[in-house]
């Protein structure tokens, strides 16, 4: 897996198959990106689950918060890692304690770890580093194209109407290169400059 | 399926633009509202604390402008774009989240008048300062770097002179000072340079002309190319730090690679107030669908008229790049392979008077101050467009007193050589 620049298809299959999605750093407060991300998911349909120890005996948008992966009474077929690069080695390594696996590890827009991807990977779940699902979903559906946001998608069909609860269509024609490549740059830049 | 990669054409056709989810219209609705009906109270507050894709306000977005955003954000190869009222706008809008009073940028000498007007007057007035440095002499970029500076500005094609500039080296500067780049890539258009490539950080336009294309509607835009790290150090408060008009979020933390088209959106266009109208959103979406045949068409033409000019005995010079004997060539054989575009300067033997004399002879040429239609336009930027500068910057900005400009349209061009042809004999 070329973990520089994702296929959409890759994205969008993850997207369309999984269900429940633990959230581990999910915040309370109303400004965090993690808070955003899990309200957002919620309304698309997912089954969200909070994970977050300096919370427990809360809940988040109605959703009680768990301490820990282990805590979570059912299968997870998505672990979403709200945590800094340095801080996801832990949580990898306690994913791949659970039964069943999950069948997919999401690290947040900004959070990368190769050698954690490497180990998941290794035990057959997929994995995606530095993006957002919220944005992800958003642009595969098109609907963060009201921010003037590039979806790198095209699509002659009739858009359903987003309206709150709806699950939207991801399969939409993607445009590749765009975005990827100029991320890629990006990373490029800052590594020429270090 | 696959991932593929749809031609230029085809993106400027569809990008963006979706049948109408409650109709089925198949062009884009001008939305012409103000206003958009929230679900619920959660709903609103969610759209308001930027938790929540859609609709609020017009001045803040509106769906016909989002077509149009989106279309351009992926001409250029960028992550995200904004609409707004005019060029001019696109500028004041962009600078407003990069400088604080005090702060610094560096632009380039040749650029439109009105740019030139816009960075020595109205951003004196913010404390907004300017050094002003030479396109042909990339030196003079780095020597201008001050711990002051926040960015560096320049044109791809520059107006009036046509000539073009090396981006990719001043894009080196840019990155070396950890500032980004912006090009005005107004004359070029996608269709012939795309910026974004060449190391851009933002691009702007003035969509007045060749993307909107007709001469009908004014607007601007700003495409985010997403390569620009805001929070590396604590320069660029607005994109790295808690902003307190959204309950302290952090922009770039939040939208990653699109952040600086959000913050242009949610506190330049918010605050500043200068949104495009739906309507012209919706001519110049229309105008981008035909970019690439037009482009075509100006460029062809225009290497036609600069060709007849160059050989007539009353030309003393010809700058289009364009022209295989042109200073640019080499430049517009790397950067602009498809055309070196349609606006270009000449200058006649008799000078200023027989300039004059020409512009009042032409029968098809509009005389009038603007660039980019349809038509073939002619001006004398001396006395109009860049009459505020004095003559030493009037030279080195490309507007010498004797220079004529012109935008050659998409007329059949052996009636604009004719045209040429009567008025320089008349
Ligand atoms: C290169 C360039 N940039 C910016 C502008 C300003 O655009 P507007 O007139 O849409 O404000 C112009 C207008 O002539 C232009 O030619």
């Amino acid at each position: 897996m070329n973990h520089d620049a994702y296929d959409d298809n890759y994205i969008r299959a993850i997207l369309n198959s999984v269900k429940s999605i633990a959230m581990v750093g999910a915040s309370p407060v109303n400004v965090r990106p993690s808070y955003f991300a899990f309200k957002y998911l919620a309304q698309r349909g997912y089954d969200m689950i909070p994970v977050n120890p300096g919370h427990v005996g809360k809940s988040l948008l109605g959703k009680p918060f768990v301490a820990s992966l282990g805590d979570i009474d059912r299968p997870i077929d998505m672990i979403d890692i709200f945590r800094n690069s340095s801080h996801i080695m832990p949580v990898v390594d306690e994913a791949l304690k659970l039964s069943p696996l999950p069948k997919v590890i999401w690290m947040q827009l900004g959070a990368r770890d190769d050698a954690a991807a490497e180990k998941a990977e290794a035990a057959g779940i997929q994995v995606v580093m530095n993006r957002c699902p919220k944005i992800e979903y958003g642009r595969l559906s098109s609907e963060i194209s009201w921010m003037g946001v590039n979806s790198r998608t095209l699509s002659s069909k009739r858009a359903p109407i987003p309206t709150q609860g709806m699950r939207l269509s991801l399969n939409r024609m993607s445009v590749g290169g765009g975005e990827t490549a100029a991320s890629d740059r990006a990373a490029k830049n800052k590594s020429e400059l270090s | 399926m696959t991932d593929r990669h749809p031609g230029f054409s085809t993106l400027a056709v569809h990008a963006g633009a979706q049948p109408d989810p409650t109709t089925g219209a198949r062009a884009t609705p001008i939305y012409q509202t103000t206003s958009f009906v929230f679900n619920d109270a959660d709903h609103a507050a969610s759209l308001f604390g930027l938790q929540a894709f859609g609709n609020i306000y017009t001045r803040i977005g509106n769906p016909t402008n989002a077509v149009l955003e989106e279309r351009v954000a992926a001409l250029e190869g960028g992550t995200a774009a904004l609409a707004v009222a005019s060029g001019h706008a696109a500028q004041v809008v962009v600078f407003q989240q990069l400088l604080m009073p005090g702060d610094e940028i560096i632009a380039a000498r040749k650029l439109y008048g009105g740019s030139i007007n816009q960075f020595t007057h109205a951003f004196k007035s913010f404390g907004w300062n300017v050094a002003w440095a030479d396109s042909d002499d990339i030196a003079s970029f780095e020597r201008a770097v001050t711990p002051h500076t926040k960015a560096i500005f320049i044109e791809s094609i520059a107006n009036p002179s046509g000539s073009i500039t090396d981006i990719e080296a001043i894009a080196a500067v840019a990155r070396k000072a950890g500032v980004p780049l912006i090009v005005d890539n107004t004359l070029a258009t996608p269709y012939l340079i795309r910026p974004i490539d060449h190391g851009a950080d933002i691009v702007v336009h003035s969509l007045t002309k060749f993307l909107g294309g007709h001469g009908n509607s004014l607007g601007g835009i700003i495409v985010d190319a997403g390569t620009f790290d805001w929070s590396k150090d604590n320069k660029y408060p607005m994109l790295s730090e808690p902003r307190p008009e959204y309950h302290g979020i952090k922009l770039q933390e939040t939208f990653g690679n699109f952040a600086f088209a959000i913050a242009c959106r949610v506190l330049g266009l918010r605050d500043l107030g200068p949104a495009l109208s739906p309507f012209n959103a919706f001519m110049i979406l229309t105008g981008i669908e035909t970019l690439p045949l037009r482009m075509q068409k100006h460029c062809e033409n225009a290497k036609a008229v600069a060709e007849f000019l160059a050989g007539h005995p009353k030309v003393a010079a010809v700058n289009y790049a364009g022209l295989a004997s042109d200073r640019y060539n080499n430049l517009a054989r790397k950067y602009a392979p498809k055309g070196a575009g349609a606006v270009f300067t000449f200058s006649l033997k008799d000078g200023y008077d027989a300039g004059v004399n020409l512009v009042s002879n032409l029968k098809l040429f509009s005389h009038l101050a603007n660039v980019g239609d349809t038509r073939s336009l002619v001006i004398h930027p001396a006395s109009t467009t860049h009459s505020q500068l004095d003559d030493a910057a009037k030279v080195k900005s490309g507007a010498a007193p004797d220079v004529v400009r012109l935008s050659i349209g998409i007329e059949d061009k052996e009636d604009l050589i004719a045209d040429l042809e009567q008025a320089l004999t008349a």
